[in-house]
């Protein structure tokens, strides 16, 4: 068997015309490059605004699908879902336990139907992630973290918290005076519902001020510190005091 | 037939050959790092992007690390192979064919391959498109990666916009790759010729007619006459 090497341009038959000869034709794939290029150069310079747009015209759909395939469209809106460890981890409610230690009166540990019996706090209110997405109108409730601090009594020395999760590897902080906020609760109920494992359930801190990063997912401690002690994200780059607008370069509109 | 210059036994002289080289090794070996590194984009970036992923796979950190180097990687076998001198001439020469589009080429296009007088070169506008198609996506990836990479040398609404970029070209993409797949495993030849780079003589008749002929000198339509002693 015979195997014709490639040979350019040298046995061409007189028979191919010029405008039928694939070498010598139009460039389109040179087009077709270059007007992808350009379009993804506008995509960068107008993709925020078409993103907007996208997002108002899809919620009114997304509402009534009950597949939720819709979800997968980008920039249709919707949670993304950020694990920084190996898988979503899981604890339920029953086994769940909250313990706030550190610089206390008394420590203390409290379950989810302790908490569930504390004064609730409701708010409708967005979340905001540091990448860009938000998702408006969220329904959280939950126990206002002042409001457990008094519990356990912080001392004098005590300055900041640090937040533990039971995924054991995210780490969160704030300063007790971010802490005590009205509208930085430990959430038991997200969307309406209780808040799922993927959304960070049983328990979750919603620090609504701040960008996502800052609402530690699997909230298991509570820790009062002497000082601020930079968390997971911000060990990666964020900013310690995620103010929504206010931070990490970003001029989102602040969740009010 | 005495008296002209056209020896009658050159109707015979050459046989048909039964294979003809379609790539060669610096094209197959370019062709399966492309793939092993888009793949693990796709892959990667899946696990990032699908929620259902995220949860399945989770190590976002690890997992975007590989997407980041992957994606730095993805332009350099093409541009090694295309500065390889001679072992990137194969390459080369087949780049310029996927790039230009004769006559045929647009009439196979408008009549989506129905018209049979259409006869195409080594390419049809369908890889012709796929080719190009991926060299934008390379392109655009890139640069809306890095912008994502490294948000903050930009506008702040251009790490939006980037993002935005990047989430639509992945979705073609993905529905692009996978299209291209079930082509190939539906011309068992053709994805053969890309592991051992030859495709049959018949096969090259029937699908790259011009190819066939400018390489062998033979007419496509298979009376195995010299193309050039007709002329």
């Amino acid at each position: 068997m015979t195997t014709v090497e490639h040979s350019e341009g040298q046995d061409t038959p007189p028979t191919i015309p010029p405008e039928q000869d694939e070498r010598r034709g139009t460039p389109v794939g040179r087009r077709v490059v270059l007007g992808m290029a350009g379009l993804g150069v506008l995509g960068i310079l107008v993709g925020r605004r078409v993103q907007n747009w996208i997002s108002d015209v899809m919620a009114p759909i997304q509402a009534a699908d009950p597949t939720g395939l819709t979800q997968l469209l980008p920039a249709a809106g919707g949670f993304r879902f950020y694990t920084i460890t190996g898988s979503f981890p899981s604890k339920s409610a029953v086994d769940y336990r909250l313990t706030i230690s550190g610089l206390v009166d008394k420590p203390v540990t409290l379950t989810l139907d302790d908490l569930k019996a504390m004064p609730a706090t409701s708010m409708v209110k967005d979340f905001q992630c540091v990448t860009g997405w938000r998702v408006s109108s969220v329904h959280w409730t939950g126990v206002q973290l002042g409001y457990l601090l008094d519990l356990a009594g912080v001392q004098p020395a005590g300055k900041a918290l640090k937040f533990h999760s039971f995924d054991e590897a995210d780490t969160e902080s704030l300063t007790l005076e971010q802490a005590r906020r009205s509208d930085v609760i430990v959430a038991y109920e997200m969307l309406g519902a209780p808040v799922t494992r993927d959304h960070g359930g049983p328990v979750r801190l919603y620090v609504a001020p701040m960008y996502g990063y800052k609402s530690l997912k699997w909230l298991d401690g509570i820790e009062v510190t002497s000082s601020v002690i930079p968390g997971y994200w911000e060990n990666n780059g964020y900013d310690v005091d995620g103010w929504i607008g206010g931070s990490n370069g970003r001029d989102d509109t602040p969740v009010d | 037939m005495a008296g002209t210059t056209r020896p009658s036994t050159e109707r015979v002289a050459t046989p048909p050959p039964a294979r003809l080289l379609r790539f060669d090794l610096g094209e197959r070996v370019l062709h399966w790092l492309n793939a092993v590194l888009m793949l693990t984009m796709l892959g990667t970036g899946s696990a990032l992007y699908i929620p259902e992923l995220s949860e399945l796979v989770g190590r976002r950190g690890l997992v975007l690390t590989i997407h980041v180097y992957a994606g730095i990687a993805l332009p350099f076998p093409l541009l090694l192979t295309a500065l390889a001198g001679r072992w990137g001439k194969a390459f080369r020469s087949d780049a310029r064919r996927l790039n230009r589009w004769s006559a045929d080429d647009r009439r196979w296009f408008r009549t989506r391959g129905r018209d049979a007088f259409v006869r195409l070169g080594k390419f049809n506008p369908g890889q012709k498109l796929n080719a190009a198609f991926t060299v934008g996506v390379i392109v655009v990836m890139l640069a809306t990666g890095l912008i994502m990479k490294f948000p903050n040398e930009w506008p702040l609404s251009w790490r939006t916009g980037a993002t935005f970029v990047h989430d639509w070209v992945y979705l073609a993409a993905a529905i692009v790759v996978a299209g291209h797949i079930l082509f190939a495993v539906n011309d068992a030849e053709s994805l053969r010729s890309m592991v051992r780079g030859w495709v049959p003589g018949s096969w090259a008749r029937r699908h790259a007619p011009r190819w066939y002929e400018e390489q062998t000198g033979l007419r496509a339509d298979g009376r195995g006459e010299r193309s050039k002693a007709k002329a």
